[in-house]
């Protein structure tokens, strides 16, 4: 009874319960949703649950480096940029180079590096100069996307490149291979996060960043290393979305992908005020994402009207946590007799509005 | 007794050096401050004039009757959100719903037109629209503790997504309908040729906007709030002026300021609205405000400040445009560069001053 409580409690619990609730609405349309065969071409697995693991990559990946800048008490709302420019720096690339193995590394390497010089701006702003996250990484939003244009000239440039088109088009062990790689890069920071003092620091700064200054720990070096942390991972989730079509689109690819990200760190149970972080729940929050923008089009609602679903289970999520606050707060000021189960009702309300 | 207070019963002392000496010292002091102020605010208007001169003597043809009012025609809308989202900051918010609150109450507007409601009441329904989501995003500001930026990101994308599910083709008013008389060309000085200075009723409208805005933020009661929210939120508490009230108010008029930039938008462009209008739209209004001295972190700033932030955006709108030769990719780089300019210049300001 307690362990179901705990989980009751654990508010990404509710992002699988999103994500069952959606898989049975389209299991309900469409019996054969859940199947999987085998492509006799290719001769690779296919299936509707692949294809919402290939495009959760991109989407777990802008939401694990975007939870490490909200745990500081910060945002990253260039993102989505950095996601063109990621996948315009590796489309220009390739297109002037052979399809070897080689290529995709220089290509790889090469958007790496810049959206590493484009999160160090970001971090030198926020970290050095003292501006509100906020406006630096919303200048950089704006100045991001013109650099994706500037480097394709404005064009949405294309390229042929075999080992880069597997990325998003391969499998392994029957799983898509950007999948895969993000669940790896996930857990090497998940590693590196709780295995050493580094995500305790983190979010000490998110916390108070004056106390964890007098407690020894400096602020500067861990503020530029999330949000140069937060542009790399964008930059690989844009090299996954753009080697799904290997195309990248200026101004579609990444676009808006900043409000998916924050959604995915708020269902995760990451809270906007800082000083905490879940790395599982921003990831399972990335899946339900994913499950949610497949099944928006499966259902046949236009694409374009997704946003307005996923507003409106961020305003009910960020509703929740002040309702939260306030429920522990006149709890115990009042009584005992209202502990805090009013949240749990509103929290199953808020999956219907995800169906 | 009770008839003498204690200063009046302290005999004056004339001409005592110490009592007047600090009374100058602090005057000089608060005429300092408030230069210092303005300080943002002269540098865009040297910026502006120098981007005209510099303008006028590369291409020519710029202090023309004709291209001055253009641009002031085209930029008409973007004055009335500029204003808006004046109070927004200086409350030391920001709405970034206005671009998607655009284009939702057009496409709305408009497609209302087309089954047959008066235009003239469906005009008054697209600010009440705008209203709308102001005062949601308003009361969760206020009520729930969301931060600003979060619940009007949530209201950018319920607006955007709401305007995709009415339609997303562009939808045209009937040939008929009132709205275009808004875009109707007053000629005012009949110049040679095409050197009219001719304005349109929705500039009118939005001039009325901006002398409305100023005599709201200084010279009424609900104006000083605002400014009190912005500078110490608790503290306008502590005085017991009216913070909630304010605040949703300042909300709701940001969103039917909204609503009013799509009727003068719409009717601009011959009563075409589409779901992809506004994008952006936010950024150059705060961009704008900044620009115009407004501090990001609430408490400073002027009406007329925004507006010089909107002629400057036009002005390199109108370089841009008349000089050819750059690219356009790099128009929101450039924007992004002199927005980033004014937020360290702010920045620099307002660190000497706590100092």
């Amino acid at each position: 009874m307690g362990s179901v409580k705990t989980a009751l409690r654990t508010p990404w619990f509710w992002a699988v319960v999103g994500i069952a609730v959606l898989l049975l609405i389209n299991s309900i349309k469409n019996p054969d949703y859940l199947a999987l065969s085998v492509n006799p071409t290719t001769g690779l697995l296919t299936g509707n649950v692949l294809d919402i693991l290939r495009v959760s990559a991109p989407i777990i990946m802008i939401a694990v480096g975007m939870t490490f800048v909200i745990a500081t008490e910060g945002i990253d709302l260039s993102v989505g940029s950095m996601m063109a420019v990621g996948g315009a720096v590796a489309m220009q690339t390739l297109s002037t180079m052979s399809g070897s193995v080689g290529a995709m590394f220089v290509a790889i390497g090469l958007a790496l590096a810049l959206a590493i010089v484009l999160g160090a701006v970001n971090g030198l702003l926020v970290a050095v100069v003292g501006l509100q996250p906020f406006i630096s990484t919303l200048i950089m939003m704006l100045a991001a996307r013109g650099i994706a244009r500037v480097i394709t000239d404005g064009q949405n440039t294309n390229a042929t490149n075999e080992p880069f088109r597997q990325l998003s088009n391969g499998q392994i062990l029957g799983l898509p291979t950007s999948f895969v790689i993000a669940v790896l890069i996930v857990v090497i920071i998940a590693f590196f996060m709780r295995r050493t003092a580094l995500g305790l620091m983190i979010e000490s700064i998110g916390i108070n960043p004056h106390a964890s200054r007098l407690v020894g720990i400096r602020p500067r070096p861990i503020l530029f290393g999330v949000y140069i942390l937060s542009a790399a991972l964008a930059a690989v989730g844009g090299l996954f979305s753009v080697s799904e079509v290997m195309t990248v689109s200026v101004s579609g690819t990444g676009n808006l992908m900043e409000l998916d990200a924050i959604l995915a760190v708020v269902i995760g149970g990451t809270s906007l005020a800082g000083g905490k972080f879940s790395i599982l729940g921003s990831t399972i929050g990335a899946l339900l994402i994913a499950t949610l923008n497949k099944s928006v089009l499966f259902l046949g609602i236009p694409a374009a009207a997704t946003p307005a679903f996923k507003a409106l289970v961020i305003i009910v999520l960020v509703l929740l946590q002040s309702e939260r606050i306030r429920s522990f707060a006149f709890g115990r000021a009042k009584s005992k007799a209202t502990p805090p189960d009013p949240a749990l009702p509103a929290a199953s309300k808020e999956k219907e509005v995800v169906a | 007794m009770s008839a003498h207070t204690l200063a009046e019963s302290v005999p004056p002392v004339p001409g005592l050096p110490e009592t007047r000496q600090p009374q100058q010292v602090s005057r000089f002091w608060v005429m300092w401050e408030r230069s210092q102020a303005l300080i943002p605010t002269l540098a865009a208007l040297v910026l502006l004039f120098g981007m005209l001169i510099y303008a006028e003597i590369a291409y020519g043809r710029v202090f023309h009757s004709g291209t001055m009012s253009s641009l002031l025609v085209s930029f008409a809308p973007t004055i009335i959100l500029a204003v808006g989202m004046t109070f927004v900051i200086i409350s030391g918010g920001i709405d970034l719903s206005v671009g998607a609150v655009v284009a939702f109450s057009s496409v709305a507007g408009v497609m209302l037109m087309n089954i047959g409601v008066s235009g003239w009441l469906v005009m008054l329904l697209m600010i009440v629209f705008g209203a709308v989501f102001g005062v949601i995003s308003g009361v969760m500001i206020e009520y729930f503790d969301v931060q600003p930026f979060i619940a009007t990101l949530a209201m950018m994308f319920l607006a955007r997504g709401l305007a995709s599910i009415l339609s997303t083709t562009p939808v045209i008013a009937p040939e008929d309908s009132p709205i275009r008389l808004l875009a109707t060309d007053w000629e005012i000085v009949d110049g040679p040729k095409v050197n009219d200075f001719t304005v349109t009723p929705g500039l009118i409208v939005a001039l009325l906007v901006v002398l409305g805005g100023f005599f709201f933020m200084h010279r009424s009661r609900l104006g000083r709030t605002v400014y009190a929210i912005g500078g110490n939120e608790s503290s306008a508490r502590l005085m017991g002026l009216p913070v909630a009230r304010a605040r949703i108010c300042i909300y709701v008029v940001s969103g039917a300021l909204a609503g009013l930039a799509a009727i003068v938008y719409t009717a601009e462009v011959g009563g075409k609205a589409q779901n992809v209008t506004g994008i952006g739209w936010e950024l150059d209004a705060i961009a704008a405000v900044v620009i115009g001295g407004t501090l990001l972190t609430g408490g400073y700033g002027y009406v007329l400040g925004s507006i010089i932030g909107v002629f400057v955006l036009a002005a390199l709108r109108l370089i841009i445009t008349k000089d050819g030769t750059i690219n356009p990719e790099y128009l929101t780089i450039i924007t992004g560069s002199v927005l980033l300019a004014f937020v360290l210049l702010q920045r620099l300001l307002t660190r000497r001053r706590a100092s």
